[in-house]
């Protein structure tokens, strides 16, 4: 597999009030993405997780270190397009990243800045859409469509440039289990039909249940990195970064303290009931 | 004598337009004094209706709502009193901070309510404590704040009026899992300590089953279930039904009972599941 | 409610009148505006009706909402209508009390008055409800192109204009939120005077300029994330193209101006 990002001892601070020292957000976080991954980055408010993301496609750049995309050094003028094309980023607040009125001019919004010939831009619109899931609103006004709709609208405009990667800044933060569900089916379906890979920052961790591989930062430094069910095995760590294990790790972690043999990685509902079946039918 | 009644509520959005609809229709129910009510229900279920008849703000189309047993439209000029009394904390309620300090944010309700000098001092101060804010954070710009730290102080702007019955749409959406919990313990701490009534509107089937006594479903402007949670989780194939979630360990145990185990439908928490489980083992009874 | 506020608000459909070419739809407002200022006779007031009927007609626009579309500038008209009626001078006294007195003339310019900007209104707001604020921006920017040769910054200024319209409508609802949680605190919008009435204002306006610099700020960075980097080199999905229903639109337009002119000239 190539690679779609790399960091290099990667560090970031925002600028600071007068008369105090920086603090920085990234303290040296080397990594590599995959191509055609999907990845999750959790962490609580302030590890660093949403500042990490932002610098994968040079709208914040490194402080120190590097960030390469497909080999290109974020740091260098002249690849920004080219960089923010093959890296698209979908935010927090559907609200603020909607620049049309009308669900196609929105979508077509980035292939008319990138310059793309007309007839060109129809068809990566009803694509974008259609990959989404949205093709019957195409004419529609997107603010009176539900949140889930909305980021689905939001990720159809970045799928438009026909990027290589997306990137999902809290993306599920402000949606109902609905809306989230919906955008979460989206992403894992592109990242299956598409090959496009997934970059996830999010804090509810039922959300990496079915990633490849799970970061979890903390203090602008990578604290966890492995699959899913090597991350959530870690139950005393990730309670001590001040974040919750799911329910099913909770329940298996209680029986194993209680002398039941089952494993710690059943991360979802049906692995863990087959787990703690198991393990009565052998006592 | 319940604290809340609703009785027979009916509002209808956009009277005389096309787009009329209603978005509750004939809701009746009642709450008790210190009952920890969970509200759950998709968006467009009409629970942001319901809630803000419970105040005043919306008034109904038809139908009433009794606050200790009186018509809080009966005397209409003086629904602000009953604001006082019904606290209404809204979605993402941090993007109605105003004030230039946090302690001046947190005085606006009671000083609409007409509190002033020590009274007033002691019920901001009170209610600073309540969500954890520290003394010399209440001279700060509520700007300067993180995002779960501005949550804290809006919450406090409606504590400090001391409403006997508390209303949370969706407190803690949007925080991470230590700002949720930390949220929800300021929550408990004033239910429990001020033996206020509660009712919480949340998608978070987790936190409903952790928290709640009774739980009240909406589904399209009706109400679906109501009842303790053990109750309401036990028909979870029915919420799975109506396109609505139950708690992870709800699933678990289904998933548990499919695989001929029994477990009691009425598990809904951890704890639970995990002392069957164990007495199980011990029964040894299965094979 | 603040959520019946039509402005800017933009019905979708597939009616000649949506299908005419935004830049048309502009030029055709220029001349119905330039007619109704030129109109000085029932007759030709009559004939704008008619004009603005027929083009409501083929909209499928309801005439109710148009209507609506007046209810915020109600007070305008009824002032201007009041002036107009109780304070144009003239020989023809119907009616007089004090300094206040109603003429003939006075009757005749306040009726024209309020019917001319009832049908400004209306024609601006039918034209808003039928084109796309992305088509309209777009054909404003068309027609202005030319003044991109003295360094008009015609891009920027239309795209501005677009992202405000996008934005009211999110802004309202955020307004009416605000309003309801400051009101859930006790604030008072009703009672008071003058001064008292301004200052409850304040805790609804910093939460939302707050807002809308955060919402600023969040937009610009998703829009660079979108590869937007100006006017230069930017392509269309929709590219305005004049058609033949354009040429005769604009065509009728410019005859019923002659006609409302000539009225005017030889009507006396």
């Amino acid at each position: 597999m190539s690679t779609m990002i790399e960091t290099e001892s990667l560090r970031f601070a925002y600028p600071a009030d007068e008369g105090q020292k920086p603090v920085y957000a990234l303290r040296g976080v080397d990594l590599t993405i995959e191509k055609g991954s999907f990845v999750v980055i959790l962490g609580h408010n302030g590890s660093g997780k949403s500042t990490l993301a932002k610098t994968f496609n040079a709208v914040l750049l490194p402080a120190g270190g590097k960030v390469y995309v497909e080999g290109r050094d974020t740091l260098d003028q002249e690849f920004l397009l080219a960089i923010r094309q093959r890296v698209g980023m979908v935010f927090q607040n559907p609200d603020n990243q909607i620049v049309a009125n009308v669900v196609e001019e929105d979508v077509a919004f980035a292939p008319e800045n990138l310059g793309v010939p007309t007839e060109e831009i129809r068809r990566r619109v009803d694509n974008a859409l259609r990959a989404v899931g949205m093709d019957e609103f195409v004419t529609h006004a997107p603010h009176l469509l539900s949140g889930g709709q909305k980021q689905r609208i939001a990720i159809a405009g970045v799928i438009a440039m026909e990027p290589a990667c997306v990137v999902l800044d809290e993306a599920t933060a402000m949606l109902d289990p609905l809306g989230r569900r919906e955008v979460l089916s989206t992403v894992h379906r592109l990242n299956r039909e598409k090959g496009i890979t997934v970059v996830l920052i999010t804090h509810h961790m039922d959300e990496a249940e079915k990633a490849d591989r799970v970061i979890v930062m903390n203090d602008g430094r990578v604290d966890l990195d492995g699959t899913p069910q090597e991350v959530f095995g870690q139950v005393a760590r990730l309670r001590h970064l001040g974040l919750t294990v799911p329910d099913t790790v909770d329940l298996l972690d209680r029986l194993r303290q209680k002398g039941l043999d089952v494993p710690l990685d059943a991360l979802s509902v049906e692995t863990c009931a087959q787990a703690v079946a198991g393990a009565l039918r052998k006592s | 004598m319940p604290i809340l009644e609703i009785k027979h509520l009916t509002h209808t959005y956009s009277v005389g337009t096309p787009f009329q609809r209603n978005a509750v229709e004939d809701i009746s129910f009642s709450v008790e004094p210190g009952e920890f009510l969970g509200i759950i229900g998709h968006t467009g279920s009409g629970k942001s209706t319901l809630i803000q008849h419970l105040n005043g703000l919306l008034r109904p189309t038809e139908g009433e709502i009794l606050l200790n047993g009186k018509d809080i439209w009966a005397e209409p000029k003086k629904i602000r009193a009953v604001r006082f009394q019904v606290g209404l904390v809204f979605q993402y309620p941090e993007y109605q901070l105003f004030e230039e300090t946090v302690y001046k944010d947190i005085a606006f309700g009671p000083k609409n309510q007409g509190k002033t000098g020590d009274e007033l001092d002691h019920a901001v101060r009170e209610a600073a404590r309540l969500v954890g804010l520290r003394d010399e954070q209440l001279e700060k710009s509520p700007f300067e704040l993180s995002g779960g730290q501005k949550r804290r102080v809006a919450l406090a702007g409606v504590l400090a009026m001391e409403p006997k019955v508390l209303v949370l749409d969706e407190p803690t959406a949007g925080l991470d899992p230590a700002g949720r919990e930390n949220l929800m313990a300021n929550i408990r701490e004033y239910h429990r300590h001020k033996d206020a009534t509660i009712l919480l509107v949340s998608h978070s089937m987790d936190e409903i089953a952790r928290n709640a006594d009774r739980i009240l479903v909406l589904k399209s402007g009706h109400i679906l279930m109501s009842g303790p949670p053990s109750e309401v989780f036990a028909r979870a194939e029915e919420l799975l039904t109506a396109g609505l979630d139950v708690p992870q360990i709800t699933r678990v145990a289904m998933a548990l009972r499919d695989q001929g185990i029994p477990i009691d439908p009425a598990v809904y928490t951890v704890e639970a599941l995990e002392k069957q489980i164990l007495a199980l083992r011990r029964g040894g009874g299965l094979c | 409610m603040l959520k019946d506020i039509t402005l800017g608000q933009y019905f979708p459909g597939n009616t000649p009148a949506h299908r005419l070419d935004p830049r048309t739809k502009i030029l055709l407002v220029v001349l119905y505006i330039t007619a109704l200022f030129t109109a000085g006779s029932f007759l030709a007031y009559g004939l704008m009706a008619v004009v603005l009927a027929v083009c409501v007609r083929v909209s499928k626009v309801g005439l109710k909402a148009l209507v609506k579309g007046l209810k915020p500038v109600l007070f305008i008209i009824v002032f201007t209508g009041i002036l107009n009626l109780f304070f144009t001078p003239g020989e023809n006294v119907l009616w007089a009390l004090g300094p206040l007195q109603i003429t003939a003339g006075g009757l005749r310019n306040a009726a024209f008055m309020v019917l001319r900007i009832m049908l400004l209104i209306m024609g601006t707001f039918l034209m808003t409800y039928t084109t796309s604020p992305i088509s309209l921006t777009d054909g404003l920017e068309r027609l202005l192109n030319g003044l991109k040769r003295f360094h008009v910054p015609v891009h920027e200024l239309t795209m501005i204009m677009s992202i405000a319209l996008r934005f009211i409508p999110t802004l309202i609802e955020e307004t009416d939120k605000i309003m309801s949680a400051q009101k859930a605190r006790g604030a008072d919008f009703e009672s008071g005077n003058l001064m008292e009435k301004a200052r409850a204002l304040v805790p609804i306006l910093v939460p939302l300029f707050i807002s809308a610099f955060r919402r600023a700020d969040e937009l610009a960075t998703a829009m660079e994330c979108r590869c937007y980097h100006g006017g230069e080199g930017r392509t269309k999905l929709h590219v305005l193209r004049y058609e033949r229903r354009d040429y005769v639109a604009l065509s009728l337009g410019v005859l019923i101006l002659a006609g409302v002119i000539a009225l005017r000239v030889f009507g006396k």
